[in-house]
């Protein structure tokens, strides 16, 4: 099973001192705790995407593109990637560059994004999100599987023998997940395909996570990718601990109340006991996050929020340091001894190579218009 | 026997209130006229006041707590609906408001439905006809023609004036007749049942 973090890349300020990060201390904060989740021994990194401040995660794969300079082993991902609003050739370019840059240690998770105002900056409409979602994410398969397109749809201009490049790392796409908290389209959308689906299991209660993953895998099995049981799932979760959890509920406290999708509302302990948030000690989080498996199965992939609402660096850090010494390895093994064997592992790079028969030399060369050599027939040649 | 159910929501705020107790004949004489229809009906109650915060709640995390659910899954899955609201500056009150305001807005879809409002003075007797009526309308309710306004003049003198009396039984008749004229309430689609369109037909042409 893999253990990471994700972070939604917000800046916002730190309400016990009234101090917001610059963006270039945010951007750089990213960095640092990405490369401290390698250090710690986490698996997985994952960074949203968003167009409108209070964030500064625009650019996800200059940022994945550095840290991949600076880590071994750290999966890289994203939480999420717009499949709505960001054309899908940028995301095929950008995305197969970062899995050649990082040796292959990188997959993404597609979401929707549920900021209205964002659509039509990027000449979209959110009532198209699901049919957006549909068209792009087939037109993004296409991209990184035939090294020639020619495609016409209902939201992109239409494409005339392209090439999308660089082509995949050994011409194995990167695995995709697809994050939805209620849309039981998307979960369709991930079971049609195979891949994956990623809860993120915050901010509302268990049930709906619950009610999402059932449905995601009874659809994994009716597409013939295998039991339900071996479809591959994903879950978020926000943690805050110290040593005794008195200390965490009252440090964490004023974060809560003034975070901008908690404050105002439900109390911490309401919210602590009506959603999978977590403040407290670390074994009450490992207690936690071991009863996820109740209601979701054997699942591949823990990601915890653990950057938000002001927290600072230090703080973010510190926490990081408990996920890896105290929490992620009791977790790790517990998890491991109830798999059972068929229960896949979360696919990554060199599974999905090996799935393939090896990895192949993908380069496609341009056409020749000298010996009236075309991209198709260099590409057989 | 058929045996129906009937769900009240009030919005009064007081105990006891005049908006409770005009919803209370409200449902009496639903549950008497449906019995004379050759129903038996069930009553279940939701005071608003009880459910404030977590409406409020509600309001900013985006779901319903167990204790609201619990209200919302009463009148959502009753055959009938009785909604009664005291009138706050000229409209009803934002509690009322507020758990329309957080229900699926398919979730009233074909309901039959009451509507009672109370007042201190009867200038404000059209709020059921100017507020109340096109909120269920967008709904797409089905509102019974007759709706309840009672003043505080209404309930003087010891016992309610035969006007009110006699506008509770003809809203109450055409309850039981909407409630009557439809099949037992069925629950809302499960979004979670096996998609009836096929993925590879949402990919046509794509």
């Amino acid at each position: 099973m893999q253990f990471g973090i994700f972070t939604v890349g917000d800046v916002t300020p730190d309400p016990t001192t009234g101090r917001a990060p610059t963006e270039a201390e945010r951007v750089k904060s990213l960095i640092t705790i990405a490369l401290k989740a390698e250090e710690v021994g986490l698996d997985v990194f994952a960074q949203g995407q968003h167009h409108n401040p209070p964030f500064v995660v625009s650019s996800p794969t200059t940022t994945l593109g550095y840290i991949a300079a600076k880590t071994e082993k750290l999966v890289l991902s994203t939480s999420t990637t717009l499949i709505t609003t960001t054309d899908p050739v940028k995301i095929a370019e950008d995305f197969a560059t970062l899995q050649h840059v990082a040796d292959g240690r990188v997959d993404l998770m597609m979401g929707r994004g549920n900021t209205g105002p964002v659509y039509p900056w990027f000449g979209k409409d959110i009532r198209d999100g699901i049919p957006l979602a549909v068209e792009n994410y087939q037109l993004l398969r296409r991209l990184w599987r035939e090294d020639v397109v020619n495609w016409e749809g209902q939201f992109r201009t239409p494409l005339q023998g392209f090439t999308s490049t660089p082509r995949p790392l050994d011409g194995v796409p990167p695995f995709v997940w697809h994050g939805s908290i209620r849309s039981p389209q998307i979960a369709e959308q991930a079971a049609y395909y195979g891949d994956g689906f990623f809860h993120n299991h915050i901010f509302w209660p268990p049930e709906h996570t619950e009610r999402m993953v059932e449905f995601y895998r009874r659809r994994f099995e009716h597409y013939g990718h295998g039991s339900a049981d071996q479809a591959i799932v994903g879950l978020g979760g926000q943690v805050f601990m110290r040593k005794n959890s008195q200390d965490a509920v009252r440090e964490f406290r004023p974060y809560f109340d003034h975070a901008p999708v908690y404050g105002g509302g439900p109390s911490l302990e309401e919210f602590t006991s009506q959603t999978p948030l977590t403040v407290g000690s670390p074994e009450q989080v490992i207690e936690r996050t071991l009863g996820f498996r109740d209601y979701v199965g054997d699942y591949q992939r823990q990601l915890f929020l653990i950057d938000h609402a002001g927290l600072p660096l230090k703080t973010v850090l510190e926490q990081l340091d408990i996920l890896g010494e105290e929490v992620v390895p009791v977790l790790r093994r517990e998890f491991a001894a109830l798999k059972p064997a068929h229960v896949p592992d979360a696919p990554t790079h060199a599974s999905l190579v090996a799935a393939a028969g090896g990895g192949h030399a993908s380069t496609v060369h341009a056409a020749d218009d000298v010996t009236g050599r075309t991209v198709e027939t260099v590409a057989r040649a | 026997m058929t045996t129906r159910t009937i769900a009240v929501v009030s919005a009064g705020l007081s105990d006891p209130s005049s908006t409770r107790l005009l919803a209370d004949r409200l449902a009496a004489a639903t549950v008497e006229a449906l019995r004379a229809r050759g129903e038996d009906a069930t009553v279940e109650v939701v005071e608003l006041r009880g459910h404030a915060r977590d409406l409020a709640d509600n309001l900013t995390s985006g779901f319903a707590n167990e204790p609201l659910q619990a209200a919302i899954d009463t009148v959502v899955g009753a055959d009938g609906l009785i909604a009664v609201t005291p009138v706050f500056s000229a409209s009803y009150s934002g509690l009322f408001k507020t758990f329309f305001d957080v229900l699926d807005k398919e979730s009233l879809t074909g309901k039959p439905v009451l509507l009672g409002a109370t007042a201190g003075t009867p200038r404000h007797s059209l709020v059921v006809e100017h507020a109340m009526r096109p909120l269920l309308a967008y709904l797409r309710a089905v509102v019974a023609p007759t709706g309840v306004f009672a003043a505080t003049e209404d309930w003087a003198g010891g016992g309610v004036d035969r006007s009110l009396a006699g506008r509770i039984d003809r809203a109450a008749g055409e309850l039981a007749g909407l409630v009557t004229g439809r099949p037992a309430a069925t629950r809302p689609a499960d979004p979670f049942a096996d998609p009836t369109t096929s993925f590879e037909e949402l990919l046509k042409g794509r």
